[in-house]
């Protein structure tokens, strides 16, 4: 399988499509095709109209205009019927969505075999397609137990069951929507390794990401999308980080990068913390956050870092061990209290925890101090005045929303980050707790977050930033601790660590590099 | 505790327990589908009474007695696509639309009673089902009387709960109506038409509802009354979380709510004299409470349950 792309058979070929919704085009005159056994990258921002384009050739959505050709067996590209899933798996095409599509209460097989069937059969036949998945997962190396539920399963394993619904049904075309946003590192290395496989075997893949280290590690082609339009389309091997950021965000981006600063007076500390219980617990913790300084927590996720977050943020009591302010105990710890005294938290389920969806963009601005008098008057609210203050954050922080009055919840990820920034920095915080602050965020936004906690520390404020992205930590921290099952290590300088001794301290092998 | 003892002892008292389950178990069995199909069905109440009235004024139009179970079955089919349309493909409020479908059916089938006989003060009777007679099984001593001296619709009951917990977990169309409550999006990437499944499964479990209510003018009475439901529907709509959605503890659930009932009603004549009747009444209602309290904390909810699917939406 040594064929190069451009020469290989076509299995697909997107033809001029355009999508609108309302006023807004989703897709504008889109044209893409794919060989066989080619793995497609279709690189672009958050919005930029990747996954409707998916969505479109898989048959949710139907196209304004355009059309979409599937190769059948013999080669022949034949016009898929729009708006109809069932025809687009009859063409050999499977897809997996980001948000899985999975019944939690059947078996992994069940849900392989789910509608492969006749309804009206009077028995489900499991037997052979046990045996016929059981041959697909030795060739392609994605093994499940096919009799647990799906509700048992990790996310991991979940993807493999996606992807083994699309096998089961010889799909010759795979489609893969961010496929690594919910997945660790490790299993991410395996699944490219996977499919680089399944691609050697003649599967023709096209993977959704807005990751550029996986677009190039991975991909033998790629499509760039900006504002629903196709940018660029280009072998990988030609390519560079740098450019394929620039094509996808339409401008040059100016990286990042910490001054260097002197921090001043120990602000914030912890000292023997235990909190929580389970796997996530927090054991005998304790850090010193000074003013000015960025300190980081790495950690593979599930280790504490979520309770470490809870009880900064005064949601979670402490079990032993206090919280100091300059010095000073705090006492019992409230989520107004904490926010009374000078702590901005930007939490790690910004959708779920950072706003109230169906609340406006202006009245999640002004949640935290709906108390203050600029926002009410005799407890009757000042609407008119956080309306005003909501349309300034909104300019300041360049919120893309329809307006102060729309409701949270339309917001893409990356605005919703940007609301609850302006929230909690706007009032010029002293303490700034950062909880996977970038997760899930395209290369502009997490830019736009990055900056604004390079301003509170230069501001004077001290910043715990808790990431799993090492390039991130080693960017931005004065000092990195790593937490690993609920003991966090003593901070030491970002200057004397490397990406490898941080990734073996994740791994639990801190004790030896210290004695 | 000597009469308590008797109580329970005696075939009559079992006999009566399954008869009285009966069309509790049509009920749940009814509501379980369209559950599991992620529809409440809150129509139930009132299918229970259209299907009550329609099967008996077939009967007493000449239908036959099956005629009557087909008619039965069809208007609670009839009343179950209301429902189904309104919540499925329209994706409205499936408590309003349910509570609208028992006002509607209950209202109903009262004035179509009343118009078709307006001036009797007692409705006319019908040949009702006669309990069958099985060779050998019915005249073994006490197990005969008290399990098989029933009519042919506790015995159709009881092979329902069989039947569906086969399709529900055997069959490939089982397997697609417990995902289209899991997860629509699931039933749909795989081709299927969620839509089709939902309304299907709520047309057919509402046809097994209104069996219920036949049950009640065709076998355990031969007239139809206004208020005879009383409530069965509801008792039906807690079943159903009390068994898990599972087919096979839903009729468990209905058998000890039967038998509840059963026994306080004998337990009524016999101490009768101390506690007030309502109490006994009470019972099987407080009961019932009690159980849905033990086990609803660990009921198995169909996660897509009261949540409408449409298209292209996530």
């Amino acid at each position: 399988m040594t064929v190069r792309s451009q020469e290989a058979p076509l299995v697909l070929k997107l033809e001029g499509i355009t999508k609108r919704f309302g006023g807004l085009t989703a897709n504008g005159d889109v044209s893409l095709d794919l060989g066989k056994g080619e793995i497609l990258a279709l690189l672009g921002e958050n919005g930029a109209g990747k996954t409707t384009l998916m969505n479109i050739l898989f048959g949710h959505y139907v196209a304004d205009e355009g059309r979409v050709l599937v190769a059948d067996p013999s080669g022949e590209l034949d016009a898929l019927e729009p708006g109809s899933p069932s025809a687009a798996l009859e063409a050999g095409i499977g897809m997996v969505h980001q948000h899985f599509t999975l019944a939690e209460n059947l078996s992994a097989l069940d849900n392989i075999l789910l509608g492969t069937e006749p309804l009206a059969a009077l028995k489900s036949s499991r037997a052979p397609a046990r045996k016929k998945l059981d041959d697909l997962m030795a060739r392609s190396g994605l093994s499940v137990n096919l009799d647990t539920r799906i509700s048992q399963l990790s996310v991991g394993e979940k993807q493999r069951v996606e992807i083994l619904k699309a096998l089961y049904r010889d799909a010759r075309v795979l489609v893969l929507d961010e496929p690594t946003a919910v997945l660790t590192p490790q299993e991410s290395e395996t699944l490219f390794s996977v499919l680089k496989k399944l691609a050697g075997e003649g599967l023709g893949i096209i993977f959704i990401s807005h990751k550029l280290a996986e677009v190039l590690a991975s991909s033998n082609r790629v499509a760039v999308l900006r504002g629903g339009r196709k940018v660029a389309d280009l072998q990988t091997s030609g390519c560079d980080r740098r450019q394929l950021a620039e094509l996808m965000v339409g401008h040059e981006i100016a990286e990042t990068a910490r001054e260097p600063g002197e921090p001043g007076a120990v602000l914030f500390s912890l000292k023997n913390v235990s909190a929580g219980g389970g796997r996530d617990a927090l054991r005998d913790v304790s850090l010193d956050l000074k003013a000015g300084e960025i300190l980081g927590i790495a950690g593979v996720s599930g280790n504490g870092q979520t309770m470490l977050a809870r009880v900064i943020s005064g949601l979670e009591p402490v079990r032993s061990g206090e919280l100091l302010l300059e010095g000073e105990g705090l006492g019992s710890l409230h989520a107004r209290s904490m926010i009374d005294l000078g702590f901005a938290r930007i939490p790690e389920d910004r959708h779920h925890d950072g706003i109230v969806g169906a609340m406006t963009v202006s009245e999640n601005l002004a949640i935290e101090s709906i108390r203050k008098p600029e926002n009410q008057r005799f407890g009757l609210l000042r609407f008119a005045a956080m309306r005003t203050r909501a349309k300034e954050m909104i300019k300041a922080y360049d919120i893309r929303c329809q307006g102060e009055d729309s409701p949270a919840r339309l917001l893409s990820g990356g605005n919703i980050q940007k609301i609850v920034l302006a929230r909690t920095l706007e009032t010029e915080p002293r303490v700034v707790l950062a909880a996977q602050p970038s997760r899930g965020l395209d290369v502009g936004a997490t830019s736009d977050v990055h900056r604004r906690l390079l301003e509170a520390r230069a501001r004077g404020a001290g910043v715990i930033l808790i990431s799993e992205d090492l390039d991130e930590l080693m960017r931005l921290s004065d000092r990195i601790a790593v937490i690993h099952r609920g003991e966090l290590s003593n901070a030491e300088p970002t200057e004397t660590l490397d990406r490898g001794t941080l990734g073996l301290r994740m791994a639990g092998h801190g004790a030896e590099d210290a004695a | 505790m000597s009469e308590i003892l008797d109580i329970l002892l005696s075939a009559n008292f079992w006999a009566a327990s399954l008869r009285i389950a009966t069309p509790l178990i049509f009920g749940v069995i009814g509501a379980l589908i369209c559950e599991r199909a992620g529809v409440l069905n809150l129509g139930i109440e009132g299918i229970f009474t259209a299907g009550a009235m329609a099967g008996w004024m077939a009967v007493w139009l000449g239908a036959g007695l099956w005629g009557g179970v087909l008619v039965a079955a069809l208007a609670g089919g009839f009343f179950g696509l209301i429902h189904a349309i309104l919540t499925v493909p329209l994706g409205l409020s499936q408590h309003v639309s349910g509570i609208g479908v028992t006002l509607f059916a209950t209202s109903l089938s009262y004035f179509t009673y009343r118009t078709a006989l307006p001036d009797v003060s007692s409705p006319p009777r019908i040949e009702a089902f006669k309990p069958l007679d099985i060779p050998v099984l019915s005249d073994l001593p006490f197990i005969g009387p008290a399990l098989f001296q029933q009519t042919s619709l506790t015995f159709l009951a009881l092979a329902l709960v069989l039947a569906t917990a086969y399709v529900l977990y055997r069959t490939p169309l089982g397997l697609a109506i417990q995902a289209v409550g899991d997860n629509p999006s699931a039933v749909e990437s795989q081709g299927l038409s969620v839509y089709g499944l939902r309304i299907g499964a709520v047309v057919a479990g509402s046809s097994i509802m209104a069996l219920g209510g036949a049950f009640l003018t065709m076998s355990a009475f031969d007239a139809f009354f206004f208020g005879m439901v009383n409530g069965r529907g509801w008792i039906c709509i807690a079943l159903t979380v009390f068994a898990s959605w599972r087919p096979g503890k839903a009729l468990l659930g209905a058998l000890l709510f039967g038998a509840f009932d059963a026994f306080q009603v004998r337990l009524q004549t016999e101490v009768g004299s101390f506690i007030p009747g309502q109490v006994f009444l009470m019972m099987p209602y407080l009961l019932s409470i009690a159980a849905l309290v033990v086990v609803a904390r660990r009921a198995d909810y169909p996660r897509a349950l009261l949540v409408p699917y449409f298209r292209g939406q996530r």
